[in-house]
């Protein structure tokens, strides 16, 4: 009885002991993850710090920002802050861009599908230079087709319309597009198409009917990757809108700082969130595809 | 099926919009640009044939030599700084964080999707001055830093780390995601094995993981440097190459030449000297490449 008692006793002991040896080897295993921890702290204070201090400042009124720390964190929402930005130019900017941007992503997405189809899956001679010529674009150093085009879109009165940008931002996100577009269709099944044409499909409807639908993840990645291309474009809204009315996002925001930023802080911070904020949306919602495609898109080029 | 997918209408209206655009809007505009090396004026003024005048001009331009030194000063420091802040965070994620990974790679990744203009708008306030102090100048204010206070951006030197950092900072999530993806590649097996024979932490890294990952590393590096040769939105946006001509890029060397001064020919020499400087740097990151793997 006392036997096992004890016997009982030295199990709990050795029980005891051995689940203190375990906390003390994760106390220190997690002491051993202390500076790591610190590292990705301060990373992501590094990263995400600067877009929290530019949003709380766009909160801020005038006053504050002259007898606050800069850090301090607004005393309440000093929405006026936004509404005078969005009333003195940002508007009419954030519409520009978006007559601009989304047309031109529908042009890319319809002209760069059916090249691809062409390039990909169907067979003629001269395919394989035609890929490597649309390749060749993805290099080009932009400045070296600023002159020529600008001198086009002047003899054809474009200069200063939307149209400037929307030819523009087309053929520019044709390379990659036409690029990423024929990798899609490469991993789409020839039995399934093959089957269709056996139904008596035409080419045209076997495009339509059956390969379009089966690359229509790649299509959202590519409008996906385009539009941060397009709305974020500074060189060809900068070289072909002159004047303030027909200004997209970009050069607007770069006006909107060079008149306020001196004095007005509060609509400036307020005026660069608004350009970053539609960017911002779409990262919260489709990251994952974002960063795939943007990856991906660099990496063949 | 062979027939159906030979018919030459239909290749051509599939290809046919795509090839015109292109062919019109990049590829005509090209050789275009070529011709207009050999010329003077611009669109408004008329042109000029001035023969190889622009090429002995270029040579002897002091402007273009100071803009070759800084696109190649930047160029270095940022592909340095954007590649392999790149590595470390992709071995941070592969190594150290592992499956818990996600969150910080897409927080890190979130400033690369941010217009450029926005993002420079936003450094110069950080580093702002006057009228208020910036969040640097005020963090540096209140840790007794005062003699660094400075107007960052007003002087050529600090202006350009302020730029560097700023590239580097947009960019870094990027390559990390690059890298990554080399990264989770390399066979779990051959770490093990590595591990087993005694290697770890820096050996580990220098002698099993980087050759592995040498051909992404190259591709990383001509991809970054030929972004950063061409330099132009975060530079317009934070400094518009100043002060004075510190922090002008070929790029933006080129743009105020044929547009503020309304020289086509010139500007269009520059944008040539742009060009072959990319593919020169390229070929040589490439034949360094292959004798690397070789």
């Amino acid at each position: 009885m006392s036997q096992t008692l004890t016997g009982q006793l030295d199990k709990t002991q050795a029980l005891a002991r051995k689940l203190q040896a375990e906390r003390r080897r994760s106390v220190k295993k997690l002491l051993g993850k202390a500076p790591l921890a610190v590292i990705v702290g301060l990373l992501l204070v590094v990263v995400i710090y600067p877009l929290v201090w530019l949003l709380q400042s766009s909160f801020k009124t005038t006053v504050e920002f002259a007898t606050q720390p800069t850090w301090a964190l607004p005393k309440g929402f000093a929405w006026q802050n936004y509404v005078q930005a969005w009333n003195s130019g940002m508007a009419t900017y954030f519409l520009n861009s978006i007559l601009a941007v989304f047309p031109s992503l529908l042009l890319i997405l319809a002209i760069s599908v059916s090249a691809a189809f062409a390039l990909e899956v169907m067979t003629w001679r001269l395919r394989n230079p035609v890929l490597l010529l649309f390749l060749a674009g993805i290099m080009v150093p932009l400045q070296l087709v600023l002159l020529p085009l600008f001198t086009i879109y002047f003899q054809a009165s474009l200069i200063d319309t939307r149209w400037a940008l929307i030819i523009t931002y087309t053929a520019f996100g044709l390379p990659l597009s036409v690029f990423l577009m024929a990798g899609f269709f490469k991993s789409v099944p020839r039995e399934v198409m093959e089957a269709a044409v056996l139904d008596g499909a035409s080419i045209y409807k076997v495009f339509y009917r059956v390969a379009l639908p089966m690359v229509a993840n790649g299509l959202v990645t590519i409008a996906l990757v385009q539009f941060f291309f397009l709305w974020n474009d500074l060189l060809f809204t900068l070289t072909f809108i002159s004047s303030d009315s027909n200004r997209t996002i970009q050069t607007g925001l770069l006006n909107f700082t060079g008149q306020y930023g001196q004095v007005d802080w509060g609509p400036t911070f307020a005026a660069i969130s608004l350009a970053v904020i539609p960017t911002l949306i779409l990262y919260l919602v489709l990251n994952q595809q974002v960063i795939k495609g943007l990856a991906s898109g660099s990496l063949k080029g | 099926m062979e027939l159906l997918l030979r018919d030459r209408r239909a290749i051509l209206t599939f290809i046919g919009p795509a090839l015109l655009v292109y062919t019109l809007v990049v590829l005509v505009p090209i050789v275009w640009s070529l011709v207009y090396t050999l010329f003077e004026g611009n669109v408004i003024a008329g042109f000029q044939f001035v023969g190889l005048h622009n090429f002995a001009l270029l040579v002897r331009d002091p402007a273009f030599w100071q803009s070759v030194a800084f696109t190649l000063k930047y160029a270095f420091f940022v592909t340095i700084g954007q590649v392999g802040v790149g590595l470390l965070l992709a071995l941070l994620y592969v190594f150290y964080l592992r499956n818990a990974s996600g969150l910080v790679r897409t927080l890190i990744f979130f400033p690369v999707i941010l217009p450029t203009v926005a993002v420079a708008q936003m450094y110069s306030k950080l580093f702002e001055i006057a009228p208020q102090l910036g969040l640097v100048n005020s963090l540096l204010q209140a840790v007794h830093l005062d003699g660094w206070v400075q107007p960052w951006l007003g002087q050529g030197g600090t202006a350009f780390i302020v730029l560097v950092i700023m590239d580097i900072w947009r960019s870094m999530g990027f390559y990390a995601v690059l890298l990554y993806a080399g990264l989770i590649d390399v066979p779990s097996e051959m770490l093990e094995a590595a591990r087993v024979d005694g290697a770890s932490g820096f050996r580990l890294v220098r002698s099993v993981v980087l050759p592995l990952m040498t051909p992404i590393l190259f591709s990383s590096l001509i991809f970054s440097i030929n972004g950063t040769l061409k330099v132009f939105d975060s530079v317009l946006a934070l400094t518009n190459g100043g002060p004075g001509q510190a922090t002008t890029p070929l790029t933006l060397l080129m743009y105020n030449t044929a547009f503020s001064n309304g020289q086509y020919g010139y500007g269009s020499t520059i944008a040539f000297a742009l060009a072959f400087m990319c593919l020169i740097v390229t070929l040589v990151i490439f034949r360094s490449a292959r004798r690397n793997v070789a």
